[in-house]
């Protein structure tokens, strides 16, 4: 299991190497400056705000630079926001972002978990065909029209949730959670399905009906934990998705959380914040890339085993 | 799982070729054929958009502003007066082809790369893959994004930054495929016949896992058509004077309160395309009996 989790563990870091060159260059072939766009800015001040932001260092000491900052957690300041570093705007938006994730992610799971066991219980008949095509819908649904949509119905027409906003009043987080873990509900209810499926018709299953166990106690006690791997699998993903998901959400809703602010930082060509954001994001999926295949692992018996014996 | 027995005996008595029967199933599958004709129909309208479109694109009409459906104009106007059912029709030309355009170029990636990682094998197919797996734990959509701010927001760059990033679930599924066909007696039989590399990949290998390719062709155009919608809205993707569905669904957000039908027959539309591609590519992939090519 160890050796198991070294070894990811050691390919996750070339990953987040290979992120963090790219996107710094990529940034730097961006066509303009961040301070361009002032208006005739006196040359001593352009120097010293070049200084400041290491720009008089040539392309690769800059790069190193960035690398020795980052070693130690500093994402260097804000091109935009004068007097604030990235890592202040990332500690501001995040939490919100986080919460969102979380609250949607706990949506996709129980909608989607309760929806695809019911399912697979009786295949094949209404009470799979009704929830798998509310599945469908949920799949082809995306997010920046089902958000617009719960708006009107929900906060316009019958007027009983907020429409924008977070943490301001109460219930304004429903609209958001629902519209962000929607799809990902979907996706779960058809995992969740298909995986339980696949374990029901296994022998150890019919062992335990064999030896007397009410139906329940099967599907709880024995079932779900094999059917629900491929759930577990999908959550990193799923989390990754999740986050990239909330730049839209956060847009619908007006929601200052980090995925707003990357999308302004994008508009505002500031630099540092992207290339932060971009890092910070990239760690984060990467490491829950690595949770839920750990995860998944070992809630698969024979692959631990596999595992246990190296 | 009766399917491929049941396959095989129509093959040896009647002499129905896969591709005959796989198309007398999809038939059968009424969502999937309900499917295939709304997005013929749709791919007709956006081809003929110039010659058969209400009104003109550009044409506004600033005096008469929003107004709902209408016997003049079928799904009523925009704030500027334009027509919208005009206005869909051009976004979905842009819809669409972002949607098939970004989806061959991811095509044809993942397809010459995992036919060659699986043909061959060893340390070349390690490396090739290992690649794969690397690009697959990055955060795509963040690095869409970040293209689009780099390089400006142009159409030709939307189509390959969205190829760039879905062709790996395609490579991944191809190499799988040539890996078991590469055992097989004819692959043999044309390597011993001295054939080039390439001929072989290209007459042999691809030909015979063409199913599993088209099923997960089909089910990937929507979820670029989605990625494409996701960007627009944000507006980091098509800009005006252009437009696309996602463009006019961010539009119709704006002001979906005084006039709902601007959010929703975008909306409809778009939804429209990929339930057909969903219900298409799950009906492929019970027609081809194809397992796994997706979730």
């Amino acid at each position: 299991m160890w050796r198991f989790i070294v070894s990811r563990l050691l390919q996750a870091i070339p990953v987040l190497l290979v992120v963090i060159t790219v996107t710094f260059f990529l940034i730097r072939m961006a066509p303009g400056g961040p301070f361009d766009s002032e208006k005739a800015v006196i040359p001593e001040v352009k120097a010293a705000l070049e200084a400041q932001y290491r720009l008089n260092l040539t392309l690769f000491e800059q790069y190193t630079a960035y690398l020795g900052d980052l070693s130690h957690g500093d994402l260097g300041p804000s091109f935009k926001y004068p007097g604030r570093s990235v890592n202040e705007l990332i500690a501001a938006g995040f939490p919100v972002t986080a919460e969102l994730a979380l609250y949607a992610l706990l949506v996709a799971l129980v909608i989607g978990g309760v929806a695809g066991v019911v399912a697979s219980l009786k295949p094949n008949t209404a009470q799979d065909y009704i929830p798998m095509s509310v599945a469908m819908i949920g799949i082809c649904m995306p997010s920046l029209l089902l958000g617009p949509i719960l708006i009107l119905v929900f906060g316009v027409y019958l007027d009983w949730l907020p429409v924008s906003g977070w943490g301001d009043s109460p219930g304004d987080k429903i609209l958001p959670a629902i519209t962000l873990g929607a799809a990902y509900a979907a996706y779960i209810a058809r995992l969740s399905r298909a995986g339980m499926l696949e374990v029901m018709s296994q022998d150890y299953i019919r062992t335990a009906r064999a030896k007397g166990l009410p139906e329940w106690q099967v599907v709880s006690r024995h079932a779900l934990r094999g059917g629900m791997i491929p759930v577990v699998a999908f959550l990193g993903p799923a989390f990754a998705g999740l986050l990239s998901g909330s730049f839209v959400v956060e847009t619908i809703f007006q929601i200052p959380g980090l995925g707003r602010f990357y999308v302004q930082a994008a508009f505002n060509r500031d630099y540092t914040m992207i290339l932060g954001s971009t890092v910070f994001l990239a760690t984060l999926i990467v490491v829950f890339n690595l949770l839920s295949d750990i995860l998944a692992a070992w809630m698969n018996p024979r692959l631990r085993n596999q595992l246990r014996a190296q | 799982m009766t399917a491929p027995a049941i396959n095989s005996i129509a093959q040896t008595e009647q002499g129905t070729s896969l591709w005959r029967d796989a198309w007398l199933r999809l038939r059968r599958n009424r969502l999937a054929v309900l499917g295939l004709t709304v997005l013929l129909l749709f791919i007709v309208i956006a081809a003929a958009t110039p010659w058969i479109a209400p009104y003109d694109y550009a044409q506004q009409d600033l005096e008469l502003g929003a107004t709902p459906p209408s016997a003049a104009h079928w799904l009523g106007t925009d704030i500027f007066g334009r027509d919208l059912l005009t206005q869909i029709m051009f976004g979905g030309r842009i819809s669409l082809a972002v949607g098939f355009i970004a989806t061959a170029v991811a095509l044809l990636i993942g397809v010459t790369w995992g036919a060659i990682a699986g043909y061959m094998g060893g340390r070349v197919d390690t490396v090739m893959m290992r690649l794969v797996d690397i690009i697959y734990a990055l955060p795509f959509m963040i690095f869409i994004i970040l293209l689009m701010v780099v390089f400006g927001r142009n159409m030709l760059l939307l189509f390959l930054a969205i190829g760039a990033v879905e062709w790996l679930t395609m490579a991944r599924i191809m190499r799988s495929q040539v890996q078991s066909l590469r055992q097989q007696e004819f692959v043999e039989a044309a390597i011993s016949l001295g054939l080039p590399t390439a001929t072989i990949i290209r007459r042999h290998l691809i030909p015979n896992a063409l199913g599993p390719i088209i099923v997960y062709t089909t089910l990937t155009i929507p979820s670029v058509m989605l990625l494409e919608a996701f960007l627009s809205f944000l507006g980091l993707g098509v800009q005006p004077p252009e437009t696309s569905w996602g463009l006019l669904i961010s539009y119709g957000a704006e002001s979906m309160e005084e006039y709902p039908w601007l959010l929703l027959f975008p909306g409809l539309a778009l939804t429209l395309t990929l339930f057909s591609l969903n219900f298409l590519g799950d009906g492929l992939r019970d027609a081809l009996d194809v397992r796994g090519a997706k979730d």
